[in-house]
Order: structure tokens, then sequence, then C-alpha cells
């Protein structure tokens, strides 16, 4: 009995733990969020902090533009949130303290437009579809023609998430029915079950397939069959520093964030 | 789980030391409300602003309705593998004296305080195609576990088995051995004191742990998504189909929360009666 309490205790202590560490991640968080604001445009550079939601795709790229930025602005520090472009715009609309949306998809920047929380999205990026299979190709996948054998274990995105949505295009466009096993929150975790090798394969993004270098081969979509999608970024109306979210939107569109993105497969609008 | 007996003392030196007071001072009654308030009120929301006009019409829609068959049935037969596994695990920490049975009984509750999302990484990297145990699974009989119902099933029973271990361990410490002593004596072998004797003690706990066990599973998420991904119909369990729906179809996932926060619910009430009668009988 007595043992038996102390370890109830013992775990009651360990929740009590774990909940003040939760509390202190939250307050932390709150502590990076958009209210922390000093924009000290100080000889024409942006300040402040920033928050941007971004599509699970732009991970890699919008990472190494923000550093940019952070280095060309040593005042501004660029916090990101990356997730499935349908997530993040729900965010948004139940009132997620952003600064800058880039979606993987007009639908989902549209939602956002239309509920008044941005105006005059800007497409700076397009983007199609490969499949990515583990390197050793244990499905001996050859084309989306494999993708509809049972045998094949393939992971897609949901249906609402752009790379879900592009598939669904690729799929009618080529005239296949491809019967995944899994359908992933978004095209990282796609792609992290093609890296681990659980699946066969999986519909990402060229430029997903390119981010993960030599764990995962890459087997092209004939382009009659591709699609593509269009990728909008806006800066969101309930910004507390709309001059640096502004500066980041710029930073994206200039010919050397544009760089970026070309380097890493994006397609130029 | 909470024996009122052994508080009782306690409680009575506390009526003691504040002259029997029943009104609570405004430090203690405010952070309480607030308290309440917090649990309440998000609970409240889902309640009024569920889509009752054709809540009918999107609960008995196929999705939905694959998703609570799936969430059921995967977590009852979980709670049924905790039970066949997790009792006699019980049993072996309450009434041995093994070596390292300390560290045994830590690692058991791991569970309880570990991510699911861990939960859901570490059953991969065991039981994955290209798992520890997986990959001869897969090699030798061709068995692959994730994105199957049985994963879903693994990563539940992973999850919530340790509710189950633990109460009917402490049940088992805290019942009197004298009952199978006597019945060891007037001859009874190990195995018929086990069934006749301490399975019926233990019943109340069993049932307690048992439905612990059960709603823990029924709300797993993050093991599953991590370990058995997400199909409709097959691995896409009431959680997940909720956390989805919160994307495209806010109104279903609504409903699909308070569907689980009726099943909850209607758990707390099973259990409180049952509770009381643990609490009374020790």
């Amino acid at each position: 009995m007595n043992s038996q309490s102390d370890k109830r205790v013992s775990v009651r202590t360990a929740r009590a733990a774990a909940g003040a560490a939760l509390l202190a991640v939250i307050a932390g968080a709150c502590g990076v969020s958009t209210t922390d604001t000093t924009p000290e445009p100080s000889s024409g550079g942006y300040g402040g902090n920033i928050t941007v939601l971004a599509a699970a795709s732009l991970t890699e790229t919008f990472t190494q533009i923000g550093k940019t930025f952070e280095a060309d602005n040593p005042n501004a520090k660029v916090t990101f949130s990356f997730a499935a472009s349908s997530a993040l715009a729900e965010q948004i609309d139940s009132g997620a303290p952003a600064d800058v949306f880039a979606s993987a998809s007009t639908k989902n920047m549209d939602t956002v437009v239309q509920a008044g929380h941005a105006a005059d999205p800007t497409v700076f990026a397009t983007n199609v579809l490969t499949i990515a299979v583990p390197a050793a190709n244990p499905g001996k996948v050859t084309g989306l023609d494999s993708l509809t054998s049972r045998n094949v274990k393939t992971a897609l995105c949901q249906p609402q998430v752009p790379c879900g949505v592009v598939a669904a295009e690729v799929a009618t466009n080529a005239k296949v029915d491809i019967t995944p096993v899994t359908l992933e929150p978004d095209v990282k975790s796609v792609l992290s079950k093609v890296t681990l090798g659980e699946v066969d394969a999986g519909l990402v993004y060229v430029t997903d397939a390119r981010a993960a270098g030599d764990k995962v081969r890459e087997i092209a979509i004939p382009a009659k069959f591709n699609a593509s999608t269009d990728y909008p970024i806006a800066t969101l109306k309930d910004s507390q520093n709309t001059d640096t979210a502004q500066g980041f939107v710029d930073a994206v569109l200039s010919d050397e964030g544009q760089k970026v993105l070309t380097e890493a497969g994006f397609g130029t609008p | 789980m909470a024996r009122p007996t052994t508080l009782r003392p306690a409680e009575r030196a506390r009526r003691a030391a504040g002259g029997g007071q029943r009104s609570a001072p405004g430090v203690i009654l405010v952070p309480a409300l607030i308290a309440l308030a917090f649990l309440l009120i998000p609970l409240g929301g889902l309640i009024i602003r569920a889509p009752w006009t054709h809540a009918w019409e999107i609960l008995t829609r196929d999705d939905a309705l694959d998703a609570l068959r799936l969430s059921l049935w995967t977590t009852t037969l979980a709670t049924g593998i905790s039970i066949v596994l997790g009792v006699p695990l019980a049993w072996l920490l309450a009434r041995t004296d093994l070596p390292g049975l300390r560290w045994v009984r830590a690692l058991v509750t791991l569970p309880l305080v570990l991510p699911p999302v861990v939960g859901g990484v570490a059953l991969l990297l065991a039981f994955g195609r290209n798992g520890l145990l997986g990959r001869y699974l897969d090699q030798w009989f061709g068995i692959t576990l994730p994105f199957t119902p049985a994963a879903v099933i693994m990563a539940q029973t992973f999850v919530a088995m340790p509710f189950l271990i633990i109460t009917v361990e402490g049940a088992l410490r805290s019942a009197d051995a004298g009952y199978e002593e006597a019945a060891a004596t007037l001859g009874a072998g190990r195995l018929t004191v086990f069934r006749r004797v301490t399975l019926p003690l233990l019943a109340p706990s069993l049932i307690a742990g048992a439905v612990l066990c059960w709603a823990r599973a029924l709300g797993e998420f993050g093991a599953t998504i991590t370990f058995a991904g997400s199909f409709p119909g097959r691995t896409q369990t009431m959680p997940i189909s909720v956390y989805y729906a919160l994307e495209s179809d806010p109104d279903a996932a609504i409903l699909l929360s308070l569907v689980m926060l009726l099943v909850s619910v209607l758990v707390l009430v099973g259990l409180r009666d049952r509770w009381l009668r643990v609490g009374a009988s020790s």
C-alpha cells in the first residue's frame, strides 16, 4: 500500500513537472509571438519578430531565405511554422497570430483572403509532383502504373492537403487508380514514410524528393500527366509588424529569393 | 483508485485545524472557479457550436461511421489483449520478488508519461518493415504491420495497457493475501487459487482498469498516426478523423468530438459507481 501510494505520488509529480514544462513552453511561445514588436527601421533595415506560416514543402527554401533575411536585417527575427497549407489556413481562420502566409495552393490562400485575413496574394513559385521511392526501390516501381498494384505500398497526402489535391489530378490525367495504404497529414510525412522504407512509393513534390538527397530515388511522372500547383504568398491583416512582414514577402520575391527556390527545383510562375 | 479511507485521518486533522469551516476563502475559491471554468468552457464551446440541425446527416455518413466502427472494435480488442497479457504481468509485479522488479515496474509505467508520438516512432522502429523485429516478420512471413488495423491495435495497446497494469497491481498489493494462503493450505493448486480466489477478489479493479484502458485506447492519436498511418476505414480512427475533419469539414469535426465526449462521459459515469465500490471495499 505504501509503496503503491509512493509510486502514485511520483507519477503525479512527474505529471506536474510535465505540466509545468508545458506551461513554460507555452509562455516561451507567447514570448516570440507577433505581439513582441520593436520595429526599428534604422537605415532601411527591418526589425522585430515575425511569424511565417508556410507550406511544408517550403521547409528548406524558406528556412534559407529566412536566414538571409535575418543576416540582412540584424534586428529582425523570423519564426516559421511549416505544416499542410490546409491546416495553416484553418489556423489563420481560428486566429493564429502570424504575419505572413505562404500556401502550396491558391485554394487555401483564397479561403484566407475570403475570410478577410489577407489581401492581394502574389504567386511566387510553382511545383509539380514526382514519385519518390526508397533508394533500393523495393517495390520495383517504374511509373504511375506500378502504384495501382496492391503489392506496392503507396503513401499519398490527405485529399484536402494541396499535395493530395495535385496527386488526385495526376491520377485523373493518367487514368490510373492509385491504391494508397495511408493518407498522410502533409507532404513531408509522405516523404518520411518513404525514407524510412515503410512504403514502396510516395507522391511528393519534385522539390521534396530533391531535398531528401540519396535516401530516395525519383521516378519522374511524364509531363503530359503531371499537374502543377501555384504557391501564393501574402501578409496577414492581423500582423503587428506589417513592415517586416512585407519585407519578408519582398525577400521571397526578390531575385535572390527566387534563385533559392529555382535551385531547389521550384518552377517560376 | 483513490482510497478515501486512507485520507480520512488527514481530512479530520484539517477540519480540526480549520475549526470545521464550510465556506472556502477567496484565495482558494477564485483559482478553483477559474480551473473549473477552464475545464468546462471548451466543452461548452463544442456543444454550442455543434451544427445540430444536420447532425444526424453528418454522423450517419459513411466516413464518420467507418471511423466510429474502426475505433470501437480496435479499442475493444486492444483492451482484451491488455487484460490477457497485463493481468499476469500485474500479478508478477505485485506478488513475486524477482530481482530488478522495481525497474520493470518503472518501465511498465513509462508509456504513461511518454509522448504517444514517441511511442509511435518506437513501434515503427521495432515493428516497421525495416524495424528490429518487423524486418524478420516481413522477410520470413511476408507480414508487414504498419498501415494495418493490427498496427492500430498495437499502438493502442502500447499506450493503454499500463493503465490496466497499475490499476490491477495496486489492487493485488492491497488485497489480503490471507485468502489465497488459506485456499492453498486447503489444497488448491496455484492456478486454481489464481482463478478461484485472486481473480474474483480483483474483479472490481479489473473492470475499472479495463475501462480506463479502453478509454485511453479510444483517445489514442499520436502513436496511431505515426505507426499505423491514416486511411479511412482501415487505420483512420475517430481522433484522427476529427483532426483531419477540422481542416476540411469543421462541422463534422465538432460532431465527431461530441460523440467522443459522450462516450467519455458514459465511461466516467460507469466508473464512478465502480470506483466508489472499490473504495468502500478496501
